[in-house]
């Protein structure tokens, strides 16, 4: 629901594209409707006691005993009333954000990272397994079961056209259900500051056709595919570099796991958990230097030669 | 109007002689007189202010455009910790502790605190732990991990520096001074009103700052156990917040908003109470429903501690437990409706003579309920899902803090500037003061909703453009700027009046209260002969009720001159019960302050024989302190 | 010079009022410190309930704590509390020889508790750092037991004055603080006492 005449210019929670975030929005459009009523009748009255008497005598001192029913009507039974049914409303919303009735037989477990998220699928069967990064694919209009749990601090997983934010905690599981109901990509951030580069912990939501998103699944779960020519030595000097000591890529040496799992990288919009698009020119100058890109991110900078990165891209690249 | 004592130069003289600051640096060292202490109050927490303030416009030069590169992020993140620590602990609450310590014994007939001392350390403390803080930034190690500083964030795997040091040490060390504070504006409300001064009697902002105070007993030890913790986990490698070893990081999110919460309120109480008596000076007549205001500030008090967990709705509690917190932070709704309604019916049925002040107070009117609003829209479980950690809360907060903490404290200025300084403020650069600052406000800090409505998270240093988020935040900084200027009018006014402002006469605002029969600064003792009190209105009491004979006393009556007295009362009806002897300027509570410096410095350095020490030597001056000086004394 | 009618006791110095409603500011005082205090135990104890709460392996880790030195220990300050408070009779009596002596076995048996204290410290199989609970139980007993030793300041400072004969019948505030503080120390142990060595015998 939006207000007829007011078109939103960008995403939001206002801009509800499951049922989940259409509710928080209808019961956000219904408080901000009372707020404003609120507000204009104090304004109103306000502004009309200050201008009513203007220019009467002011050595006079006006008795006490008039107004008392102001306090009882309008600041007790009349707020008590409107808050009664904002509350009404607010356990409505929070009650049907309970369980779903049907859901999608994938589940994915969210890993939140300073500062990237690390995402790992569970399909039917315990052999469907994949682990990637920062880009959620999800089929359209299927609730997906997400536990989101954290690799070390807070952080809040946050996709506001979707539905509002759980945090990620520590030593705690929080499960929410996800769910889009128009096909599209929904951008999410981080919600709980969560140091240096809080700011740029961004995530995408892929809601596509079941289909799509069967044959997205599928590849994720295979290994990476085997590299030819140039690649061949870019990922020696992945799997012999620094690299590996971080990043896992799955059919290769590389098994670190401090960074994200770069299997099927090639198929992600972007890298560095939204921050630049992914190609040649940026992946390069990522591996380069990502202290620059991002500040304080824990890939550090490396020394390396340029013919050994150019030779990784040439490999990342063909990791569809 | 004093005549009696005005006919007696000589009690005059042995007054002034009990109770003058004397001279020089030792005098100003070692004073205990709440209306110096009370103005150093005002001063220092001004300074944080601007402070604070000038943070703000750094962080709002960052924010004017997507992809600015101005502050790095580790130094974006240490200055908008620096700005919320510095606006709610060294500036929010210690402003209206300048405001109550000036003018409580005014209000009250009394000549000065009940722990006179104990009013000197808790500024002491204050200053020294505001620099200590503010050590911080010289060190380069500011805290960066928000004002509510979550674990495990600020655990030392992900903090490694001094920062969370700073900010544990230095609340620690601050909350004695609030606490301090409290303790003494409790003692002082239950022993020092003039006789007369039943409960029903009392003006708002002493209930205010008595709410306030008691809150504080109460609130402030979760910081403190809170802050302990931390340290614990730091430095000593215990694991309160440690998951992996049998701790939790939500026990701080509780502890802290066990605190957060009513700490909210404590920097609010006392300056609605201002308000409910500023108000209706200039409506030429009482506030409406004393009694309502009254319980609706100790209803807000009690409540205050019952909502915490509203800050913690995206944490995955269960949803009964959601339920009954959405539920009672918007029962607490209901005071502040009652406040409100009450300051809008004094307007309504009062004769409104414009001022400065007025604008200020009716103004704050409008933001309070645009905050309270927005306040009630986060209270509601799922929209706060939406809303949490975004924009929007960011807008929330400031319409409180600074539609309900800085409109009325400058509103106050106006008002009792007067009779701090003896100079009245411009009126005509008051009235540009008041419309820059209200319109740089609300251009500022009204599109932050909107930046939360349209997703944007908060304590973010930086965004990518093409959200829509772009324009929302060039219009917040040109609004905080021009609100900038409207504090440094603010501040050119005062420095202005201070050199060339006419001057106040006793009671320039026509205003019914006991702070007013006196002379403009008032002299050391504050009443020549402490006052029997019959109403609420005591300078009003000809027009207000002619046919009532009952008349506060302003003249008649002793003047305790015989040595630095004051006068006890019972705690509820303020009948006279003892004559109280007061104790004299001290360097003890310097000494102090001074010895927890180093304590609180050692444990920062990890210096154990500074600590050790800095230990030994505030046992002394609290043996000292307490050690009766002659047999007169003997409590 | 004209005079306030001011009610005969009010040009005496100021007493312990028995009168609820009349109490000097020192008495105030620490009535609001105790207060503060207790609150901040208060939120210890809460933050032991709440990691016993959340916890996933047994708590406490090593099972209940024996109560072989914790309960004759407890009886020790109890007892300690009596004893106080018969110094505090004997003050409004003005008996300075009982005051002293009430005071002085206030403070042995407060020593004696901070020994048995040291000892079962000694014995306990975990540290500060071993895990969430043993940081729990050295901080809470740990805080308390610096609490008994600023009351055993207070007493010793006190009991050096009703030496030196400062205090009269109606005039011995120090003392009655001193013992209020030192009631408060007790009742809190009871409050730890129960937490820490009982409640997980009794779930
Ligand atoms: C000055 C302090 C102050 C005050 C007075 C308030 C007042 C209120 N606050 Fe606010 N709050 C803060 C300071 C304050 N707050 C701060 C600093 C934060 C952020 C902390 C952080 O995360 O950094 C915060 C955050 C905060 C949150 C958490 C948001 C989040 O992070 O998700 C919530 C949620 O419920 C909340 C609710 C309320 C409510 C219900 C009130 C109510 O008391 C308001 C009541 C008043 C009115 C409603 C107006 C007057 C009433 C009427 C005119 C009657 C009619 C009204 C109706 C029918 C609606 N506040
Ligand atoms: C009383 C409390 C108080 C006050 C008064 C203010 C005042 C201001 N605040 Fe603050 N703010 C908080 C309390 C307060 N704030 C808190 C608690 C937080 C949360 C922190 C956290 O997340 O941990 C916060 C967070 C916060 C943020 C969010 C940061 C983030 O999430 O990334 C922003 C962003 O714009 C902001 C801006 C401002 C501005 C522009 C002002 C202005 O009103 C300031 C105006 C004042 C001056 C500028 C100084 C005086 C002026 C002069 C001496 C004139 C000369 C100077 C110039 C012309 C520049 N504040
Ligand atoms: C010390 C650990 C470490 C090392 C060594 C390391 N990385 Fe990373 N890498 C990370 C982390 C952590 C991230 C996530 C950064 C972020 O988004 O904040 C990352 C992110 C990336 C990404 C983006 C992934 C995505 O999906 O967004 C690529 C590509 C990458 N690294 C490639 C490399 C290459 C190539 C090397 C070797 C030259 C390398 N990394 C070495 C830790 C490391
Ligand atoms: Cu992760 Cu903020
Ligand atoms: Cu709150």
């Amino acid at each position: 629901m939006t207000l007829p005449g007011l078109q939103l210019a960008s995403p939001g929670p206002l801009r509800p594209a499951s049922e989940m975030a259409t509710r928080e929005a209808q019961l956000g459009w219904a408080l901000i409707a009372i707020g404003v009523i609120v507000v204009l009748i104090i304004t109103a009255l306000v502004l009309t006691g200050t201008f009513r008497h203007r220019g009467e005598a002011a050595e006079q001192i006006r008795r006490e005993g008039e107004g008392i029913r102001w306090i009882t009507i309008g600041g007790i039974v009349l707020p008590a009333i409107v808050l009664l049914a904002a509350f009404g409303l607010t356990l409505k919303v929070l009650r049907s954000q309970q369980l779903p009735s049907r859901s999608s037989d994938v589940t994915i477990e969210i890993v939140g990272h300073r500062w990237w998220w690390e995402l790992r699928y569970q399909g039917a069967n315990s052999q469907q397994h994949a682990v990637t990064a920062n880009e959620i694919h999800i089929p359209v209009g299927r609730p997906v079961r997400v536990a989101l749990k954290s690799g070390d601090v807070i952080h809040s997983f946050w996709v506001p056209e979707l539905g509002g934010k759980t945090d990620l905690i520590p030593g705690q599981e929080n499960v929410i259900w996800l769910q889009a109901d128009r096909a599209g990509v929904y951008r999410g951030q981080c919600a709980e500051f969560c140091g240096a580069q809080h700011a740029q912990m961004a995530l995408m939501v892929v809601a596509e056709a079941p289909d799509d998103f069967a044959r997205w699944f599928a590849l994720q779960q295979e290994g990476a595919p085997a590299p030819t020519g140039a690649a061949l030595r870019g990922r020696d000097a992945f799997v012999g570099g620094p690299c590996a000591l971080c990043h896992e890529i799955r059919g290769t040496e590389a098994g670190g796991r401090q960074g994200p799992d770069l299997t099927h990288l090639a198929g992600r919009k972007t890298i560095a958990a939204g921050l630049l698009p992914n190609d040649r020119g940026k992946l390069t100058a990522w591996i380069l230097d990502p202290q620059t890109i991002k500040p304080g991110s824990l890939m550090p900078r490396m020394r390396l030669n340029d013919q050994d990165v150019a030779a990784m891209v040439e490999y990342l690249e063909t990791l569809q | 109007m004093s005549a009696t004592v005005l006919s007696h130069p000589e009690a005059v003289e042995r007054l002034t002689r009990e109770w003058e600051t004397p001279p020089g640096i030792l005098g100003a060292l070692g004073t205990v007189d709440h209306k110096l202490i009370g103005k150093r109050y005002l001063v220092t927490a001004f300074v944080f202010l601007v402070l604070g303030g000038l943070e703000a416009a750094a962080m709002r030069a960052q924010l004017a455009g997507p992809n600015r590169r101005l502050l790095s992020p580790e130094l974006y993140n240490q200055i908008f910790t620096m700005h919320g620590v510095t606006m709610i602990f060294l500036y929010a609450a210690p402003v209206l502790s300048g405001f109550a310590n000036y003018l409580w014994p005014l209000l009250i007939g009394a000549r000065d605190m009940a722990l006179p001392r104990l009013n000197a350390l808790s500024y002491w403390v204050f200053l020294f732990a505001g620099l200590f803080i503010y050590a911080s930034v010289l060190a380069g190690q500011m805290p960066d991990g928000g004002w509510f500083s979550y674990a495990p964030l600020s655990e030392r795997v992900a903090s490694p520096g001094l920062g969370p040091d700073f900010y544990a040490l230095g609340l620690l060390f601050l909350g004695i001074s609030t606490t301090a504070g409290a303790v003494n504006f409790v003692v002082t409300f239950f022993t020092l009103r003039a006789p007369g001064m039943s409960l029903n009697r009392v003006p708002i902002l002493l209930w205010g700052s008595l709410s306030t105070a008691v809150m504080v007993i109460f609130a402030m030890p979760a910081l403190t156990v809170a802050c302990v913790f931390l340290y614990f986990d730091r430095r000593l490698g215990m694991h309160f917040f440690d998951a992996v070893a049998g701790g939790h990081p939500l026990l701080w999110q509780h502890l802290f908003w066990m605190f957060g919460h009513p700490w909210v309120y404590i920097v609010v109480l006392p300056a609605m109470g201002i308000v409910s008596d500023i108000l209706p000076v200039f409506c030429r007549r009482p506030l409406v429903g004393y009694t309502y205001v009254v319980m609706a500030t100790i209803a807000t008090a009690i409540l205050g501690f019952g909502v915490w967990v509203h800050h913690m709705f995206s944490t995955g509690l269960p949803s009964v437990a959601m339920s009954f917190f959405s539920a009672a932070s918007m029962v607490i709704a209901i005071p502040s409706g009652v406040t409100v309604l009450a300051w809008v019916a004094t307007i309504w049925f009062g004769r409104v003579v414009s001022s400065t002040a007025f604008l200020f107070m009716a103004g704050f009117v409008v933001l309070f309920v645009m905050g309270g609003v927005s306040g009630v829209m986060t209270a509601a479980v799922p929209f706060d899902w939406q809303l949490t950690d975004s924009y929007f809360v960011v807008a929330h907060l400031h319409y409180v803090l600074v539609g309900i903490n800085v409109f009325p404290v400058i509103g106050a200025s106006y008002f009792w500037a007067p009779k701090m300084t003896g100079r009245m403020l411009s009126e005509r650069l008051g009235r540009w003061n008041f419309w820059v600052m209200f319109v740089g406000f609300n251009l500022g800090f009204f599109p932050m909703h909107i930046a939360g409505l349209l997703g944007m998270p908060r304590r973010i240093y930086t965004y990518p453009a093409g959200l829509g988020w772009d324009t929302v935040n060039l219009v917040t900084t040109i609004g905080a700027y021009l609100f900038a200027v409207g504090v440094l009018l603010f501040v050119i006014n005062l420095v202005w009046s201070l050199r060339r402002g006419a001057q106040a006469s006793p009671n320039p605002w026509d205003s019914p209260t006991l702070e007013w029969s006196v002379s403009s600064p008032p002299p050391p003792y504050n009443f020549a002969v402490i006052p029997v009190v019959r109403s609420r209105h005591p300078l009003w009491e000809d027009r207000l009720h002619p046919d009532d004979p009952a008349r506060t006393d302003l003249s008649a009556g002793s003047p305790l001159d015989e040595g630095r007295l004051t006068l006890q009362t019972s705690a509820l009806d303020a009948e006279p019960a003892e004559v109280l002897p007061m104790p004299g300027d001290s360097l003890w509570p310097l000494a102090l302050a001074l010895s927890l410096s180093g304590c609180f410095t050692g444990l920062l350095v990890g210096n154990p024989i500074l600590t050790g020490l800095s230990a030994t030597l505030l046992v002394v001056s609290v043996t000292g302190w307490l050690w009766p000086e002659t047999r007169e004394q003997l409590p | 010079m004209t005079t306030y009618p001011l009610p005969e006791t009010a040009r005496k110095p100021p007493v312990v009022a028995e009168a609820a409603d009349v109490r000097p500011p020192g008495r105030w005082a620490m009535i609001l410190v105790v207060a503060t205090e207790a609150a901040f135990f208060a939120y210890l104890l809460f933050s032991y309930y709440y990691l016993a709460s959340m916890a996933r392996e047994p708590w406490p880790p090593d099972g209940p704590l024996r109560l072989h030195l914790s309960l004759p220990n407890t009886i020790v300050l109890l007892a300690s509390s009596a004893t106080a408070q018969w110094a505090e009779w004997s003050a409004r009596r003005g008996n300075r020889s009982a005051v002293l002596s009430g005071l002085l076995v206030t403070l042995l048996l407060g020593i004696a508790f901070l020994v048995v204290q040291g000892l079962e410290y000694s014995e306990q199989r975990f540290g500060p750092t071993t895990d969430a609970y043993g940081s729990l139980f050295f901080t809470i007993t740990g805080f308390h037991g610096a609490h008994v030793l600023v009351g055993l300041i207070m007493l010793a400072v006190v009991s050096t004055r009703a030496a030196m004969g400062h205090f009269q019948p109606g005039r011995h505030l120090a003392v009655s603080n001193a013992v209020l503080y030192w009631h408060f120390v007790d009742a809190v142990w009871l409050a730890v006492f129960i937490t820490l060595y009982l409640s997980p015998r009794l779930i």
